[in-house]
């Protein structure tokens, strides 16, 4: 795959950057120097300890979150500056993402789920239906299609959670401890799944966990603490 | 454990004479087995043989004068390059990374920093594990590598703890 056409980027060139993030909420500092890159089609792990920082860190990166100082890149531009519309864009075209408990819609079903992604970039209810349908079938749950979340087990709302995060062909895909509440054969399932489908397609991943089997998963590591990116040690 | 390394340490982080040296090892790293007044000497024999360390001066603490023992240039360096380089993984991982942690807090050295350094290598292999985890050919390889990625992860974990309790540590050390 030419990762040129995916990303709009040279291979190997930054796709998306934090730099110098400073984020308080009220007078409690979250993120307070916090700089990392990632490169097209690479596996990011942000590990560190609860209350480090690591989600605040992703949600600026994702665009979720508007930085108090610093700034996000986002193919050479500054998305923490971006619009509402602008940002709300990139996120519903660009990213994907995957959270600790699914956040599935509870009302519509597997295959409506997967779909909606789609149906909001304007792609056909019949060609969004084949599209989440092959998805569903990637990830092995095809025959769940028709079901709500609430009667699927843990293990299988995360199957079509990683789908639904990767049918719109993501550039980025954050995932927030994504297997936080799995058992362990579960969550080897869900990150073998995520880790290899998106590297298939080329899309980034950024992940957050403190697990550090889930970081495994990952081709780098960037350490959070106490809201800051501690320097990588070279191995 | 490396007894050589660990006494070199202890008299590089502070100039001591043998039975010193003694006291402090049985007291951190002896656990149940003190260390053997001819290890203790044969030991420091052959670090001073090999100019890692040299005579400082005597000491007395009240008894017999006592040769008082201080790390060379050369010792120091060996220090710095052991407490920089990370552990093979290894079953007596955890007591050898321990030393290090206490010499460097006793040195006042970045402790954290040894801790770092065998977190990268542990999850370069982690990652290799992994990898072969799913490449796996059959239940019993992937349940191989499983073994291997427990193992990894008890002793990250353990890392992580570490880290957690070194302002504690330090305090109890004195430093």
């Amino acid at each position: 795959m030419d990762l040129t056409e995916v990303t709009g980027c040279g291979v190997g060139d930054v796709l998306l950057a934090g730099e110098s993030l400073a984020v308080s909420f009220g007078p409690t500092p979250a993120l307070v120097d916090a700089s990392m890159t990632v490169s097209p089609g690479e596996v990011v792990a942000l590990l560190g300890p609860s209350g480090s920082g690591k989600s605040t860190l992703l949600h600026c990166l994702a665009g979720i979150l508007r930085p108090d100082g610093g700034a996000v890149m986002y193919r050479g531009r500054r998305l923490d500056q971006a619009g509402d519309a602008a940002r709300s864009r990139i996120r519903r075209d660009d990213f994907g993402f995957v959270f600790q408990f699914g956040q599935l819609v509870p009302e519509l079903t597997a295959g409506e789920n997967v779909a909606l992604p789609l149906r909001l970039s304007g792609v056909p209810a019949g060609e969004a239906r084949v599209r989440a349908g092959e998805w569903l079938e990637r990830v092995d749950v095809a025959e769940l299609a028709g079901r709500r979340p609430g009667e699927l087990s843990g293990g299988q709302q995360q199957r079509v959670a990683v789908a639904r995060a990767l049918v719109g062909g993501p550039r980025v895909v954050f995932a927030d401890e994504p297997t936080g509440a799995l058992d362990s054969f579960n969550g080897e399932l869900v990150m073998d799944l995520l880790t290899s489908t998106a590297r298939q397609l080329g899309a980034a991943v950024v992940l957050v966990t403190h697990d550090n089997r889930v970081a495994a998963y990952s081709d780098r590591e960037v350490v959070v603490r106490d809201g800051r990116t501690a320097q990588a040690v070279p191995a | 454990m490396s007894v050589p390394m660990t006494l070199l340490g202890l008299v590089d982080a502070v100039p001591r004479h043998g039975y010193e040296v003694k006291k402090v090892y049985d007291a951190h790293f002896g656990g149940e087995r003190p260390l053997k007044v001819g290890q203790l000497y044969s030991t420091l024999g052959r670090l001073e043989r090999d100019a890692l360390i040299a005579p400082a001066g005597v000491g007395q603490d009240g008894g017999p004068e006592r040769t008082v023992y201080a790390a060379t240039v050369a010792g120091r360096g060996r220090v710095e390059s052991w407490l920089a380089t990370a552990e093979p993984d290894a079953p007596y991982l955890q007591s050898v990374v321990f030393a290090k942690v206490l010499l460097a807090l006793m040195s006042g050295r970045a402790a954290d920093r040894v801790l770092e350094v065998q977190r990268a290598a542990h999850l370069v292999l982690m990652r290799r594990w992994t990898v072969r985890r799913r490449e796996a050919a059959s239940t019993e390889a992937m349940l191989g590598a499983d073994f291997v990625l427990f193992h990894l992860d008890a002793d990250l974990r353990w890392l992580d703890a570490t880290a957690a309790r070194l302002g504690r540590l330090a305090m109890e050390l004195g430093q």
